[in-house]
């Protein structure tokens, strides 16, 4: 049946942007396959959108002192950014581990730095949809940037900083947790953020007492850095400095209890 | 004296604890390449456990582990394309197809086998759409099997390869372990199924509460076959009886 050398050993790694190219696709693939994670990634931010824009909801709402859409759009993709690249990340590897993926994977070539960039890649793809969904009904609902190619570079950088502290943080959450406190965890942080974390609603609107602490989280970094940029015309230095120290605590952290099983 | 076959695993007196509990204890062995090595034993004997610090799972308390060579903690990204390993459990997301996550471990590999030539000899052409999750427990376990072997491996650890299969299953993998000996991959499987460690290994090695009692080829362990490795085994493991 089998000839004298087929399963002679030929062992060998595939080039590292091979393994990460195949493993983003594998869990681009897997998402796309999840309802519950596409109801996160675009049903909620885009069905927020559609109230606070095109209704007359967001004129009831402390979103900040423009106009109602021009507000809710930086703020509802600070908000998609946070679903994906935190709790679609957190939950997603939590039962990775559950289900031994993770294990499996550490005893394959694709070595940590694979795993990482292949899970940012798919995330990152995730995150390119979600934009040019929620960007183009915010146009269709009149939205109305400022600031040409600066805003563009605001928003980038804002993202990419903010990705790079949510990832970090639910990989840290996917780590120490079992799979089942991550998912509760990483879906009640995501609720927190969104009233607490000055998401929806500016820093300047939370009682005084409290805008000290708001404005030190990342999730206000990454709502003002986006809404700083396409509100105001100017690109969020502070908000990416701020979410880049984020990234590096919580990535630093990851790397003190990452574990293949 | 040197040995003149290659070692391709080098376990020296060994230990693992999982908190207060003593999972390994003083445990050594050696495997030479290119043997089919059965590391043989009751539930709980700590043969996953020393399978596991071979893959680089496990940190030693104490003692060293070295797989063709290498530290499988230190040397990680060098040995795993090196090696194959089949998980006692898992391994797969629930919602990827059976060849799906074959594909994709094959494409981690330089030179992974033929992938449709192994979904036939392993028999996973009928569920190859099949998410994992609704797969048999033996169309699981052959599925892992596949993982394990795909990159073309030196060193195969096959934790209970044949848990769960049925006896036509078993019979296939007991054949497919040996052409791979045949084609000069070295094998480490663990099992508590006596005629699997009789039937296919060069070596065997009897693990009990955490060490090797016993040591040899089936033929010298059953005394040229006047016992059978199962009366050895029990002997061997049997909790000592005091005597009134």
């Amino acid at each position: 049946m089998s000839s004298a050398a087929t399963y002679a050993p030929r062992p060998g790694s595939a080039p590292w942007p091979r393994k990460v190219l195949a493993h983003t696709r594998m869990e681009f693939k897997l998402l796309v396959r999840n309802g519950e994670q596409l109801l996160l990634a675009l049903v909620i931010p885009l069905g927020l959108l559609l109230l606070l824009g095109g209704t007359g909801l967001g004129e009831r709402l402390p979103l900040g002192s423009g106009r109602p859409i021009d507000e809710a759009v930086p703020r509802v993709l600070a908000l998609a950014i946070l679903s994906s690249s935190f709790t679609s990340l957190a939950i997603a590897t939590g039962f990775e581990r559950r289900y031994g993926v993770i294990k499996r994977l550490g005893a394959s070539p694709l070595s940590r730095t694979g795993l990482l960039a292949g899970k940012i890649g798919a995330v990152l793809i995730v995150e390119v949809i979600q934009l040019v969904v929620l960007i183009g009904t915010g146009f269709a609902l009149g939205w109305k940037p400022i600031g040409g190619f600066g805003a563009v570079f605001g928003v980038v950088l804002t993202v990419l900083c903010g990705t790079a502290a949510f990832a970090s943080l639910g990989l840290l959450m996917a780590g120490v947790l079992r799979a089942e406190a991550t998912l509760a965890a990483a879906n009640l942080l995501y609720l927190l953020l969104l009233v607490g974390g000055a998401i929806m609603t500016p820093v300047d609107e939370y009682p005084a007492g409290m805008q000290g602490v708001v404005r030190l989280l990342p999730s206000a970094a990454l709502a003002n850095g986006i809404a700083n940029s396409t509100v105001e015309g100017v690109i969020p230095w502070a908000a990416a400095l701020s979410l880049a120290l984020w990234a590096g605590v919580l990535g630093y952290l990851v790397s003190r209890t990452f574990r293949w099983d | 004296m040197l040995p003149f076959v290659p070692v391709a695993v080098e376990i020296d007196n060994l230990v693992v604890r999982y908190g207060e509990k003593t999972a390994v204890d003083g445990l050594a062995l050696t495997v030479a390449a290119g043997t089919v090595t059965a590391v043989l034993g009751p539930n709980g004997a700590g043969k996953t456990t020393t399978v596991e610090t071979c893959e680089g799972f496990r940190r030693p308390d104490s003692g060293s582990v070295r797989v063709l060579g290498l530290d499988p903690l230190a040397d990680h990204d060098e040995l795993m394309p090196r090696i194959g390993v089949m998980l006692q459990e898992g391994g797969a997301w629930s919602g990827v197809r059976a060849v799906e996550m074959l594909r994709y471990v094959a494409t981690l590999h330089a030179h992974p086998l033929d992938v449709p030539a192994l979904v036939e000899r392993l028999d996973l052409g009928s569920c190859g759409r099949t998410p994992y999750r609704r797969l048999s427990g033996g169309q699981k376990q052959r599925l892992s099997f596949a993982l394990a072997i795909v990159g073309r491996p030196e060193l195969a650890f096959l934790d209970e390869p044949t848990t769960g299969l049925d006896p036509h299953g078993r019979r296939e993998i007991w054949q497919l372990i040996r052409d791979l000996r045949d084609d000069g991959v070295t094998v480490v499987l663990t099992t508590h199924a006596m005629d699997e460690a009789e039937q296919l290994s060069d070596q065997v090695h009897v693990v009990s509460a955490g060490k090797v009692i016993a040591s040899g080829t089936p033929d010298s362990l059953t005394e040229h076959h006047t016992k059978s490795l199962e009366d050895v085994f029990l002997e061997l493991t049997a909790p000592k009886r005091e005597t009134r």
